[in-house]
């Protein structure tokens, strides 16, 4: 059965051994460098799932009387084939930006390029966001919040790039059926920075 | 305010091509403040490297005015703009320009020596700056003994030599790997950070990140700049 992240994640915080459900919320949150925070209800939920499923099991109370959960050899055999499985496609490709665009390509009369400079305008910003980040993490204490940051600048560029590949077909298809370009009215220089919100 | 050093006002450069005016620059306006990196983006024909050109007073706009620290360069003499190139614009071309008869060191005294500074101290700035860029054991070399990166590293040191009030780069980082990039990031930013003002063209969005915004360019116009940063609290909301 298809499970999510969550779900893989916090089975795998049991590999190094018996855990208790609020254990998981911070172990989550630091080993993912704070990309996955859950809230107490969605972790109770999922332990729920993993013990219903036979992934987990009790083995008793710790010294505070919290229940203690140990992976079980279903749930070991079941994390380490998720580990080998790599991961498909199908979720990425459902992203909203792609269902924005995929839509007003599609649309008579709506503003790709107006969408895919917005959109560029936006990821940029994340992009130095992230970049400043990246710059103050410590890659000796902190390895996972330094993956996650890659993971997420690795994204965004290869969606700026997505979005450039998008602008030039638009274009392209634009000229190819004789269609004028916007006029320079539409396309008013940004004299300075926007104010706060950085709207265009 | 007094802290703007580069400073574009409605800035246009037409080039004659036949019958007809091409708008390389359309009314560009924008400023660059002290300890503020700005990078250029835009597709190739954009006008991106026209505006560094303008910039650093390589090339004059056909009408608009740019100023450096409150210098109109189109006011100068040639002489005028020819010092203040020498003594406050470091430039970063993706064209080296490194002269090959002389060693690291020499090619990072040049511009200093041309300045009227003595052999002696231009060669000790020469040498810190190569220091800066963390090739202080390279100042020996010629550059046919480095590699790309290294040679890439001596020419960030000549644009950065002396007190440089204004860093132009275009694509600095070139066909380098992305640690030699990164590093060559980091020498900027961090001079940016001691007070200068950054230009910076680039089409690595990896790169752009350094930059504290990022001006749009199409067609010769400018068309977005990115908004200002927010507090690192609210980054990460909606990754969960």
């Amino acid at each position: 059965m298809r499970r999510g992240a969550v779900h893989w994640g916090l089975l795998a915080l049991f590999s190094d051994g018996p855990k208790y459900g609020y254990q998981l919320r911070t172990e989550l949150d630091t080993r993912t460098g704070g990309m996955w925070t859950l809230n107490v209800g969605q972790v109770y939920t999922t332990l729920e799932r993993l013990h219903r499923d036979g992934l987990v099991d009790t083995v008793g109370q710790n010294d505070e009387g919290r229940t203690m959960y140990a992976m079980t050899e279903h749930g070991q055999a079941a994390l380490a084939e998720w580990f080998a499985t790599p991961v498909t496609g199908a979720e990425r490709s459902r992203s909203e930006l792609a269902m924005k665009l995929a839509i007003a390509v599609t649309t008579p009369h709506a503003d790709v390029t107006g969408i895919v400079q917005a959109q560029r305008v936006e990821s940029m910003r994340q992009m130095r966001d992230y970049t400043d980040l990246r710059r103050r993490a410590d890659p000796e204490k902190e390895p996972a919040w330094m993956l996650m940051l890659d993971h997420l600048m690795f994204a965004l560029e290869s969606e700026l790039r997505w979005l450039d590949h998008i602008e030039a077909t638009v274009l392209r298809r634009r000229r190819a059926a004789g269609s004028p370009a916007p006029a320079p009215a539409d396309r008013r220089p940004v004299a300075e920075q926007p104010p706060a919100g950085g709207k265009r | 305010m007094s802290d703007i050093v580069l400073r574009f006002a409605d800035v246009s450069r037409t080039f004659r091509s036949g019958d007809e005016d091409v708008w390389a620059l359309d009314a560009v306006g924008f400023e660059v403040r002290a300890g503020e990196l700005v990078a250029i983006m835009g597709p190739s024909g954009s006008g991106k490297s026209t505006l560094l050109a303008i910039a650093g007073g390589l090339d004059l706009p056909t009408s608009g005015v740019v100023s450096v620290e409150g210098i109109d360069l189109g006011g100068l003499t040639a002489t005028e703009l020819a010092r203040l190139r020498r003594d406050r614009i470091g430039y970063v071309f993706q064209n080296l320009n490194l002269v090959a008869d002389l060693t690291a060191a020499e090619n990072v005294a040049l511009p200093r020596e041309l300045a009227g500074l003595s052999a002696r101290v231009a060669r000790r700035e020469a040498l810190a700056a190569l220091a800066e860029v963390g090739i202080a054991q390279l100042a020996h070399r010629f550059p046919d003994q480095m590699s790309g990166g290294q040679q890439q590293r001596v020419a960030i040191a000549r644009a950065l030599i002396g007190e440089r009030r204004l860093v132009l780069a275009d694509e600095p980082t070139g066909a380098l790997d992305s640690r030699t990039g990164e590093a060559v990031l980091e020498v900027l930013r961090s001079r940016v950070n001691g007070g200068a003002a950054g230009v910076l063209v680039t089409h690595e969005p990896r790169y752009a990140g350094w930059a504290d915004r990022t001006i749009f360019l199409r067609d010769g116009r400018l068309i977005d700049t990115t908004g200002p940063r927010v507090p690192v609290e609210h980054l990460l909301g909606g990754a969960s």
